[in-house]
């Protein structure tokens, strides 16, 4: 520490070397009573998670090496990539990788967009402000199976359902009646879940918009900036973080998503996803190497998203230090 | 000398204030500013319109509540509650309720008592490599329940604990750990460090420590980080769903028994889906702006 601060007045001069605290060897550590005393409250939570999500998962990575298959117990073998090869080759299996992708991508980016856009209206000064607020939150605050039970029998159904009916009070009795969800059944599911993740952003960007310093926005005022230059200037820098956080947060969740394509579609019409096929897999055909495979591939899809998201929350967290 | 002292930071304060209400006011009144504020609220009523939609439904009679167009002012009635709390047609859904509420309070409190030596040990004395521990506690919420469901079905299945509630409420408690240590670390980097130091000069203990001054002063924060906890484990379905039968079948999965069910019975689909959502709707709407901390996972100040 102090070698750090004091800097030498030769500059040419070899900096000094750091005064290295020596390493205590292990006995040494294991001894300090000081030390563990710090760890102790620690342990518990720790050696709960390792237990229960990091051992099963290392379970799920073994099998996905075997053909295991219930129906077929004798015939087990490990060390093979069968079930990897089958994941990628299968046009089924293929296609709920892709839908996975494009639900996540999509639902995330409309839901940010709109997020964005609202919690800038919800940001000014308006009659009222909070009471839109509150109406906001609902989506978020219904239970997901229940969403998707509303949106499945009293939105989408095209007899009863709001929107058909909507069309007819609208249009009169001529008006078309889609059968939402066997007609348009990706974007079904995905209209709902934007229904229910917007709020989720705007929450999370209206909290980022409240966290701009006042004073400089109306220095920018002053200094004559217009809205748009503000905007682009100021908010969206400030607002960077908070975008990544909630991209990062709602891409861990939808890409999880389990709740509307099992209520909506029961995975139907090309709209099972990672989760819903290794549910399948896992409870239907009893090939646990296989639904191992998809899970690892899941783990690996969430890894790549999140390394490059991870450096926000990193931020994030050195400054709430 | 002191007085300037006491004034000064009071006198910051307001003129933040001040700067921020001038902000705003200027940006307000134009007609923009109306048109804006219009526009807000038809979005706001837009999103909630579901939600209203399935409590307005809920309360009609089932012949009301299949029509086309939509027949909004319908007489109310209370049989659609009946119907789904009354049992008449198909299963009781009082034992699923009761097991969602035992798996989401119990696991609840097991999570606080977990995290709250755990978000101490990180913050007040932090230990060595402690941001690590910290990444390898979020970490785990990025690894999908998916990829643990196999083994945890196996296991289950092997040890007998197939369909029954306290296996479920080890899961749950697991799933919301990470987070819970998370939000209460960041409550607890708040408290002044002095007040502990004082704490153990006076010789108190962890346990004395923890009881008679972090858990007071942060009681705010721990009951924002377990009404999060509460929602996640009363909304959960794929665990419940594929470790769960009978027995110990929870509020979600017993929800799936409507899956397929027709429109007939809409007015009981929309009181099943109010019903089961009702606790997370008043918490959520009580705590607004704790939601929005905690789903950050504390990071958002």
């Amino acid at each position: 520490m102090a070698t750090a601060t004091a800097t030498p007045p030769d500059q040419t001069a070899p900096a000094p070397k750091k005064t290295k605290v020596p390493e205590r060897s292990f006995g040494e550590r294991w001894g300090d009573k000081k030390g563990w005393a710090r760890r102790v409250p620690l342990l518990p939570a720790l050696a709960f998670i390792v237990i229960m999500t990091q051992l099963p998962f290392v379970a799920t990575i073994l099998v996905s090496f075997t053909n295991w298959n219930a129906n077929y117990p004798d015939e087990i073998k490990f060390g093979t990539l069968q079930n990897f090869v089958t994941v990628f080759t299968d046009a089924g299996l293929r296609q709920s990788v892709f839908f996975t992708i494009l639900l996540t991508v999509t639902v995330v980016l409309v839901s940010l967009a709109f997020g964005l856009g609202i919690a800038l209206l919800l940001n000014r000064n308006f009659i009222g402000r909070g009471a839109v607020r509150t109406m906001m939150i609902a989506p978020f605050l219904v239970v997901p199976v229940a969403a998707a039970l509303l949106w499945k029998h009293a939105m989408y159904n095209p007899e009863y359902g709001l929107f058909n009916g909507l069309l007819t009070q609208v249009f009169g009795a001529s008006a078309p009646q889609p059968d939402w969800i066997t007609d348009f059944p990706r974007l079904a599911i995905m209209g709902e879940l934007i229904w229910q993740w917007t709020p989720f952003m705007t929450l999370i960007l209206l909290a980022g918009l409240q966290s701009r310093p006042g004073d400089v926005m109306e220095a920018a005022q002053v200094d004559g900036a217009n809205a748009w230059q503000t905007f682009a200037n100021m908010t969206m820098p400030h607002m960077r973080r908070y975008l990544e956080l909630a991209g990062l947060l709602g891409t861990i969740y939808i890409i999880q998503q389990f709740d509307s394509v099992f209520t909506l579609t029961a995975g139907a019409y090309g709209t099972a996803n990672l989760p819903y096929t290794i549910y399948q897999t896992l409870y239907n055909a009893q090939d646990y190497g296989l639904a191992s495979a998809q899970g690892v591939i899941v783990v690996i899809g969430t890894i790549i998203i999140a390394t490059f998201a991870l450096r926000t929350v990193s931020s994030l967290f050195e400054e709430g230090n | 000398m002191t007085t300037a002292l006491a004034a000064n930071p009071s006198k910051t304060a307001a003129e933040k204030r001040a700067s921020n209400a001038r902000v705003r006011n200027n940006r307000r009144g134009s007609k923009g500013g109306i048109f804006l504020g219009l526009l807000a609220w038809v979005i706001g009523i837009i999103f909630v319109f579901p939600v209203f939609y399935m409590l307005l439904t809920s309360l009609h009679s089932e012949f009301d509540a299949a029509t086309n167009p939509p027949s909004f002012f319908a007489p109310l009635t209370l049989d659609g509650y009946r119907e789904f709390f009354g049992a008449s047609s198909g299963a009781s859904p009082w034992p699923p309720l009761i097991n969602s509420a035992t798996a989401s309070i119990v696991s609840t409190i097991v999570v606080i008592l977990l995290a709250i030596p755990a978000a101490y040990a990180l913050s007040v004395k932090p230990v060595e490599k402690w941001t690590d521990v910290m990444f390898f506690f979020l970490s785990t919420k990025f690894l999908p329940a998916v990829a643990g469901l196999l083994p945890l079905y196996i296991i289950a299945k092997t040890i007998g604990v197939l369909d029954n509630i306290n296996f479920i409420v080890i899961l749950y408690t697991a799933m919301n750990l990470p987070i819970a240590v998370w939000m209460l670390r960041s409550f607890l980097a708040d408290i002044p460090v002095e007040l502990f130091e004082a704490a153990s000069i006076d010789g108190a203990g962890l346990i004395r420590t923890l009881r008679s001054i972090i858990v007071p002063i942060i009681s705010p924060g721990i009951a924002a980080t377990a009404l999060i906890c509460f929602i996640f484990s009363w909304n959960e379905l794929l665990l419940a769903n594929t470790l769960t039968s009978i027995v110990a079948q929870t509020a979600p999965v017993f929800l799936t028994s409507f899956v397929t069910s027709q429109g007939l019975f809409l007015a009981k689909v929309c009181a099943a889906a109010t019903a089961v959502s009702l606790p997370v709707l008043i918490a959520g709407f009580a705590a607004q702006d704790k939601l929005v901390q905690g789903l950050s996972l504390g990071a958002v100040k």
